[in-house]
Order: structure tokens, then C-alpha cells, then sequence
């Protein structure tokens, strides 16, 4: 398989680093894959510009940093322009339009997709608002099964939680869908 | 047992200068253990550095001879891991105040079961007569030759303040009060303090022009009182002696057992306020 | 948990799991970035199994109190980094000069001072062997990935046995905040060393620093059935102070050469094309991975480039060192400070003026177009 490299960025307290983790063990422990996880710590627990770093390969993985990602994701204009310059030509570019405009200055496939709108429209609670944007990554890079994030997730959220983040999984989909790489 | 059943004779006669006071000390420690009846081998003693440092070498326990100003850490770490031992930890009052001043206000924090003997003789003494936290404003001392500037600690006010639960203060003067406040140290469950005036001739008493040993316990009788006495009221200058502090407070090492428990049987923690919430460790 | 029982977990978590896995029951710890996970996670589970879990008032307490632990009977640890494991340095000297079991973890990040908290370094390499005062000798290991923490925590706490001294685990940020997988192994899959233990009875007399004729010191659980005294001072066997020449010259020589004299048995490191290589990397830690992907790249094309990993770095194994680069045309150090291994290479090898260093000290992770870059220099071949 080629190897995927991933960037999460955003602000403090949107659950990037934590949709990184999820997405890193699902491939660890239930696709049979390799993957790393890193991110970049500030002092801020919470605010702040948040970035991690997956790699997932059927291979190991030595150097465990991204500097060069075939799928970004930015859920900030600052991340965006941090950010987008790294991304690497052809390789996909997700951003939420409440909180990213976009330019075309940048050598991929942008995907501008309304996340908050409808985690707000569906849910009503911002709370996994980064499951939704996993579902999107997971149905737009054919990587990680749908069921193998809810099962990382049944092992880390108490039981009454799992329904929403189930339904935030798929509402992510389906806005991934129309982008689905073939 | 007879005193000297409790002393390793191979090292005497002592190091400490004649007329010394932490012999007295060493004296009146001895016959508390003996009169308590405590086995040799149930008695860890873990000093610092320091002339009173040198009192763990003398006594036929298990004894731990530390590092300046830490011995209660290492003695936190031995009582943590044998409860039942009883833990003497002698130390100078630089020792205790001055570069261990951080683990005794936080030993006596979390009131774990060790009873700090500290023998104060208000000078450095090891390394030549330097002024300590508790030499007082206007004394003299081979760092202070213009007067010491600083102003001193007062040992009880501040075992009490930091939550130790039994506090005491006695003088080489008083040797049957000394012994007495020992045993009731030793006894104590929590975190219990005797802070033990003793002089030091060599030094201190040189410098600050208060005799020869004999002249420095009288003046020790002098300028004490008892706790609470009228005299005090009359004279605040003068320096209390007996018990100050005696109350029960759950004991740490008592404490973390019911820990233990709570974990072994959950085998998960959960949020005091909230009841809720799961421990997911590597998460976040 | 599944049927390998693989996890996916930070550095911090593996090396957790392995002193547990080795028989920690005893931790002290001062919360400190990059290695506080280690204390978090030992709070919860030390309990779980009896062990025993506090968090002291700083890192001098920390140290203290594990060495005073440890002499009661209990495996031991801390874990710190670069401000703290400073601190920690008068009471590393004692438990060297006490011989007490002990292990010492300090995730590195950036320094002096408070320097860079959340940032990767190598730069207390030297501070590991001598930060403490006076001659000695130390061992201190490290590692590159989460299997390796594990197998280097479990033979920290098995040197520290052995050779009742403390031992250093001296990891990075990178690899301390990044999560991979990890096998937990089966427990006795690996070997784990148990305290040595005087076989003197109760009412007989113990002499706690009198050698074996093989050198090992058998401990008595202070506290327990013998009685004993401990100090930081010179001592003789039985553990009082003495300053006498000979007693003096003779307990340091023992602390020096029951380590010195096993550099082989303490040595590990791992070696990775290797022979037939004409040009090596020297590398350790997370700066490994960088070299390691370099080295296959380049492999690929053709290359005739290998690495040497080094997980002891103390004692350095220079007789290794030597050995591998002695055919070698050119040797790069890759690392993250200014040649504190660099040095310890050039000391071994026959010819120092092939030994070249690569590295990076902005706080960054040195990556592998950073090694590229400074290869082409090497070679003559400019930016």
C-alpha cells in the first residue's frame, strides 16, 4: 500500500489530537497496520494551534513526523495557512467552511466541508464534532473501516456516549462521500 | 535492656565537642526507647548532616546516614514501604529549617507516621560556626561577624502551621520533659515534631558570649517556661516548653492502604465531584 | 486487548508498562514535561497490584525517596527531565555510593535551564554520566522505539540488580510523546533479575558492603533481621564511615570497575547493514529513527550505508565502536546536541578525522533531509 501521512490541525479544544489517536490505534489494532502518532505540544492544555502528526503503512516507520502530508486536514485559518503549503501536490486539503476560506494557490484537491454545520444540525452538541470530521477523512482515504473507529471508541467513551459518536461517524461520511478516492 | 544494649560502644567516645549538648539528647532518646519497650530492630533512624546528623552511627538500629536536609525524603520512602517500622529522624536545626526546610514542611503535610527530633543549637556546627534560620536577629557567627541580620524561624510555629500533629519543644536542661515529649513523639500516629534546644559551646556560646556549657543550660532554664503559663503573659520573651500540638489526623501511610483497597477492587478511579469519568491513561 | 496483546501507546506508557513488568512496586515522582505520563500512569496501576505510588514535594524528595525504597526491599523508579534530573544529581551520587538499586528515567528535552519543555533533545547525555560529583561510574541506556523501551526498561531494572547501582534511562520527547504499537510480552519472556539476597540468618552478623569472591553484593531488606548502617561517605563492610587510605581507595575502585569491567555485558545496540558498509551512522534515541530511514533509502539505491544504534550509552561501548568503524571510510554521528557522543566516537575509533557529526539543536526532530543535507557537505558535494 503507498503510504498515507497526516496532518490534524486546528485550535485547542476541537479534538484534533484526539481524532489522530483514534484513527492511529484503529489502524494499529484492528486493520493490521502500522501507524505513528505524534503531535506538537504547547503549554496551553486548552486554545492555542494544536498539530498532529499520523503515519499509517503496511511497512515500518522510522522517521515518525510529517513534513509533507498526502491528506491535511484544517479546522482553522491559521492552521490553513500554516499548513497548506506542506501538503503534497495531488493530495487531499479538508477544511471546515465555518472556520477556513480557502485560496486556490494550493496544489490539491481541497475538500471544503460544512462539519459544524451538521454536527450542529444533527447532534446539537459540539462534543464530537471531531468524530465527524474522522468520518469524513475515513470515507475520503479508504483506510480505516468505519468499525474499527467505533471499536477504539467503545473501549475509551462510556457506554451512553457511543450513540452519538456513532451517528457523528456517519454524518461524516456521507459528507466525505461524494469525494471518495477511486 | 540496659542503656548500653542500645549504643554501638565500638564508636565512643563520641565526636561532639565536650560539653555538647546533643549527648544529652542521644542520652534522653535512648531511655525513652528503653522505657518504651521498643524492639532495636523495629526502630529505623535516618539522619541528614550535621554534628546531629552524626547520632544515627552511635545507635544500634538500622540506621541511614543521608544526604544534608533530606532525610525525611528517604525517610518517606522507607515508611512508605514498611508502616510498621518506627522512623526517628534526628536533625539540626539547619537541617531541618534551612536546606530540608521544603521535606519537613511537606512531610508534615501529609502527617506520615515519622517523628522528627530536631536538635537545635542555632549554629552550624560541622563546618565551623556558620549562622542557621534559627541563630535569631543580632547574634553573631563566623558568617555574621557584623550581626546576623536575618530573622529567625520558629521551629514549633511552623510544624504546627504546616499540619503536624503533634508538636513539643524541650531543652538539654530539661533531660526527664526531653525524654518524657519523646516517648509521647514516638507514640504519637501522625507526624509528631520535638524540637529540642541543645548548645553548642564550641561556637555559638563562644560567640555570642553565653559561657561554657554549664552557663548555657542554666540560661536555657532561664529564658523557658511552660506552655501556657503565666509567666509568658508577663514576659513574652520567654520560650515555651511542653506540648502544643496533639490532635488525631488520618495518618498517610494508613491513608494509602485504604487506597490500595479502592484500587484493587475498582481497578478504575472515578471523579470525586462528578462521579463520573473513566481513567484512559495515554489518552489526551 | 487483543490476542497479542498489543497496544497503542506513548513511549512513556511502554516504559511504565515495563517497570511493572519487571516488578516496580515503588515510585516516587515531581510532575515534569515531558515525562509526567510515566508518574500518571504508575499512580493508577501501582496500586492495582500492591505497589506503592507518591508524589513528593520535588525532585530531590523523588530521588530520596526511591533510594530509601529500594533498600527496604522494593524495586524501585523516578522519572523526570532535564530541571529535575539536575536537581537529582547529589542523591544519584549516594545511591552510586550506597550501591543502591534504582532507576532513573529522564526524558530529555530541550536545555539549559528550563530551556525548551515540549521540545525533543539529546543534550544531557554527558550530564547522565557525570552530573553527579566525584568519580564513578554509571550505566544509562535508551531506545528508539516502543518495543525497545520496553526490553531496555526491564534490563534497567535488571542492571540496577545486578550491579546494585542506579541506572539511567535517559529517552527523548519524541519518543516519549509519540505512540506506536507495543507488544506487552507474555509475562516470562523476559528474563527478569530478583534482588540478591544475603543468605546471613537472623542473630548472625551481616556485612552489607563485604563482596562475594564474584563481586556481587547479597542485601539484607533494611528494616528487616539485620541491622546496618547506610551512609554517603566512604565506609567500610559493614557500612560506617571511614576515611582510612586504603578502605577509601579500595570501595572506589569497586564502584568503578564493577561496571568498567562488564562494559560487554552492558552493552547493547543493534546494527543494521552494517557489513559491508563504507559509510556508518552513529545514532541513538529518536535521532535513530532519521538515520535508520536515511540508511534504508539509500540502501535501496545501491548504497553501501548502515547504522550502528547504541541503546548503552554508558559505560560507552567503545570496544564496539572501534571494532565496526575500523573498515569504515566514514563514520557520522547523528544526534541531537553538539557531539556529546561525537566525542565518545572519536575517543574510540583508530582514525578521528573520519568521524563526522550530524545533528540538530533547534528542538526540532532531526529528519531525514536534515541528514541528507549535512552527508552532501561531508562529501564535498556542497548544499
Amino acid at each position: 500500500m503507498e503510504r498515507i501521512r497526516m496532518v490534524f490541525s486546528g485550535s485547542g479544544g476541537q479534538g484534533v489530537i484526539t481524532a489522530s489517536i483514534i484513527i492511529a490505534e484503529a489502524a494499529v489494532l484492528y486493520e493490521n497496520l502500522v501507524a505513528v502518532q505524534s503531535q506538537s505540544y504547547g503549554a496551553e492544555a486548552r486554545g492555542g494551534a494544536t498539530k498532529a502528526d499520523v503515519i499509517i503503512s503496511d511497512s515500518e516507520i522510522n522517521f515518525p513526523k510529517v513534513n509533507h502530508p498526502n491528506l491535511l486536514v484544517c479546522l482553522t485559518q491559521e492552521a490553513y495557512t500554516q499548513f497548506s503549503p506542506t501538503i503534497r501536490p495531488g493530495g487531499f486539503l479538508i477544511t471546515d467552511t465555518r472556520y477556513v476560506k480557502t485560496h486556490n494557490r494550493v496544489a490539491a484537491r481541497q475538500r471544503e466541508l460544512p462539519i459544524y454545520q451538521t454536527v450542529m444540525d444533527n447532534i446539537g452538541k459540539p462534543v464530537v464534532y471531531n468524530i465527524c470530521m474522522l468520518g469524513a477523512v475515513i470515507s475520503i482515504i479508504d483506510i480505516v473501516r468505519p468499525e474499527s473507529v467505533m471499536k477504539v471508541l467503545e473501549a475509551r467513551i462510556p457506554a451512553n456516549l457511543i450513540d452519538i459518536n456513532k451517528k457523528a461517524l456517519e454524518l461524516g461520511r456521507k459528507l466525505g462521500e461524494p469525494f471518495k478516492e477511486l | 535492656m540496659a542503656v548500653k544494649d542500645y549504643i554501638r560502644e565500638r564508636f565512643f567516645p563520641q565526636m561532639w565537642c565536650p560539653g555538647c549538648g546533643h549527648g544529652i539528647i542521644l542520652n534522653g532518646l535512648i531511655r525513652a526507647v528503653e522505657e518504651l519497650g521498643i524492639n532495636k530492630n523495629d526502630i529505623v533512624m535516618v539522619s541528614g548532616i550535621g554534628c546531629s546528623a552524626r547520632i544515627s552511627g552511635y545507635l544500634d538500629f538500622h540506621t541511614m546516614h543521608t544526604l544534608h536536609g533530606r532525610a525525611l525524603a528517604f525517610a518517606t520512602g522507607i515508611k512508605m514501604s514498611r508502616p510498621e517500622l518506627n522512623l526517628l529522624v534526628p536533625m539540626g536545626d539547619g537541617d531541618a529549617l534551612a536546606i530540608g526546610g521544603n521535606h519537613f514542611i511537606h512531610a508534615a503535610r501529609r502527617n506520615i507516621d515519622i517523628t522528627v527530633i530536631v536538635m537545635n543549637n542555632r549554629v552550624y556546627g560541622m563546618t565551623g560556626g556558620q549562622f542557621s534560620p534559627l541563630s535569631g536577629y543580632g547574634s553573631l557567627a563566623t558568617t555574621a561577624p557584623y550581626t546576623n541580620i536575618d530573622h529567625p524561624f520558629d521551629a514549633v510555629d511552623i510544624a504546627k502551621s504546616a499540619g503536624a500533629t503533634f508538636v513539643a519543644r524541650s531543652t538539654t536542661y530539661h533531660i526527664r520533659q526531653l525524654t518524657d515529649l519523646i516517648k509521647k513523639a514516638i507514640t504519637h500516629k501522625g507526624f509528631s515534631v520535638v524540637e529540642i534546644l541543645s548548645q553548642c559551646p564550641t561556637y555559638y556560646g563562644r560567640k555570642n558570649r553565653e559561657g561554657n556549657a554549664y552557663e548555657m543550660m542554666e540560661l536555657m532554664k532561664q529564658i523557658t517556661t511552660p506552655v501556657g503559663s503565666k509567666a509568658k503573659k508577663e514576659n513574652p520573651d520567654l520560650v515555651e516548653t511542653g506540648v502544643f500540638v496533639e490532635i488525631d489526623k488520618p495518618e498517610y501511610c494508613a491513608q494509602y492502604e485504604k487506597i490500595i483497597e479502592r484500587a484493587k477492587k475498582d481497578g478504575l478511579v472515578r471523579s470525586p465531584s462528578t462521579g463520573r469519568g473513566r481513567v484512559s491513561p495515554g489518552l489526551g | 486487548m487483543n490476542e497479542k496483546n498489543i497496544k497503542f501507546v506513548q513511549g512513556n506508557e511502554a516504559c511504565a508498562e515495563a517497570a511493572l513488568y519487571a516488578g516496580l512496586n515503588f515510585f516516587a515522582g515531581y510532575p515534569i514535561t515531558p515525562s509526567t505520563e510515566i508518574a500518571e500512569l504508575l499512580s493508577v496501576r501501582l496500586p492495582q497490584t500492591g505497589g506503592k505510588f507518591i508524589q513528593m514535594e520535588d525532585e530531590i524528595a523523588s530521588i530520596c525517596a526511591i533510594i530509601g525504597a529500594s533498600l527496604t526491599g522494593n524495586k524501585v523508579m523516578t522519572a523526570t527531565s532535564g530541571p529535575g534530573f539536575s536537581l537529582m544529581q547529589e542523591a544519584l551520587g549516594y545511591a552510586v555510593m550506597a550501591e543502591i538499586p534504582c532507576v532513573i528515567v529522564n526524558v530529555q528535552r530541550g536545555g539549559p535551564s528550563t530551556g525548551n519543555p515540549t521540545h525533543v533533545s539529546q543534550g544531557d547525555v554527558n550530564q547522565a554520566r557525570w552530573g553527579t560529583h566525584g568519580e564513578h561510574s554509571i550505566i544509562a541506556l535508551t531506545a528508539s522505539n516502543h518495543q525497545d523501551i520496553f526490553s531496555t526498561t526491564v534490563d534497567a531494572f535488571n542492571m540496577a540488580e545486578t550491579y546494585r547501582t542506579p541506572v539511567i534511562l535517559l529517552f527523548d520527547e519524541t519518543i516519549a510523546h509519540m505512540r506506536e504499537s507495543l507488544a506487552v510480552p507474555e509475562k516470562g519472556a523476559l528474563d527478569i533479575v530478583d534482588r540478591l539476597k544475603t543468605s546471613v540468618k537472623k542473630g548472625v552478623d551481616f556485612h552489607p558492603y563485604l563482596p562475594r569472591e564474584d563481586g556481587r553484593l547479597p542485601m539484607s531488606d533494611f528494616g528487616g533481621i539485620h541491622r546496618y548502617n547506610v551512609t554517603g561517605l566512604f565506609h567500610d563492610m559493614w557500612g560506617f564511615p571511614s576515611s582510612d587510605p586504603k578502605i577509601v581507595h579500595g570501595l572506589l575502585r569497586h564502584l568503578v570497575d564493577k561496571i568498567e569491567n562488564n562494559v560487554y555485558n552492558i552493552a547493547r545496540y543493534k546494527e543494521y547493514f552494517i557489513d559491508d558498509a563504507r559509510t556508518v551512522f552513529i545514532s541513538y534515541g529518536s535521532s535513530a529513527r532519521s538515520a535508520l530511514h536515511v540508511v534504508k533509502n539509500r540502501r535501496a539505491r545501491g548504497e553501501r550505508i548502515g547504522l550502528l544504534e547504541l541503546q548503552t550509552l554508558w559505560p560507552f561501548p567503545a570496544a564496539v565502536v572501534r571494532k565496526i568503524c575500523a573498515e569504515v571510510q566514514c563514520v557520522i554521528v547523528v544526534e541531537m546536541n553538539m557531539g556529546q557522543v561525537l566525542q565518545q566516537v572519536k575517543m574510540a575509533v583508530d582514525d578521528p578525522g573520519k568521524v563526522f557529526l550530524a545533528n540538530r539543536i533547534d528542538g526540532m526532530l532531526i529528519t531525514p533531509t536534515d541528514i541528507r543535507n549535512i552527508m552532501r557537505v561531508i562529501q564535498g558535494k556542497g548544499v
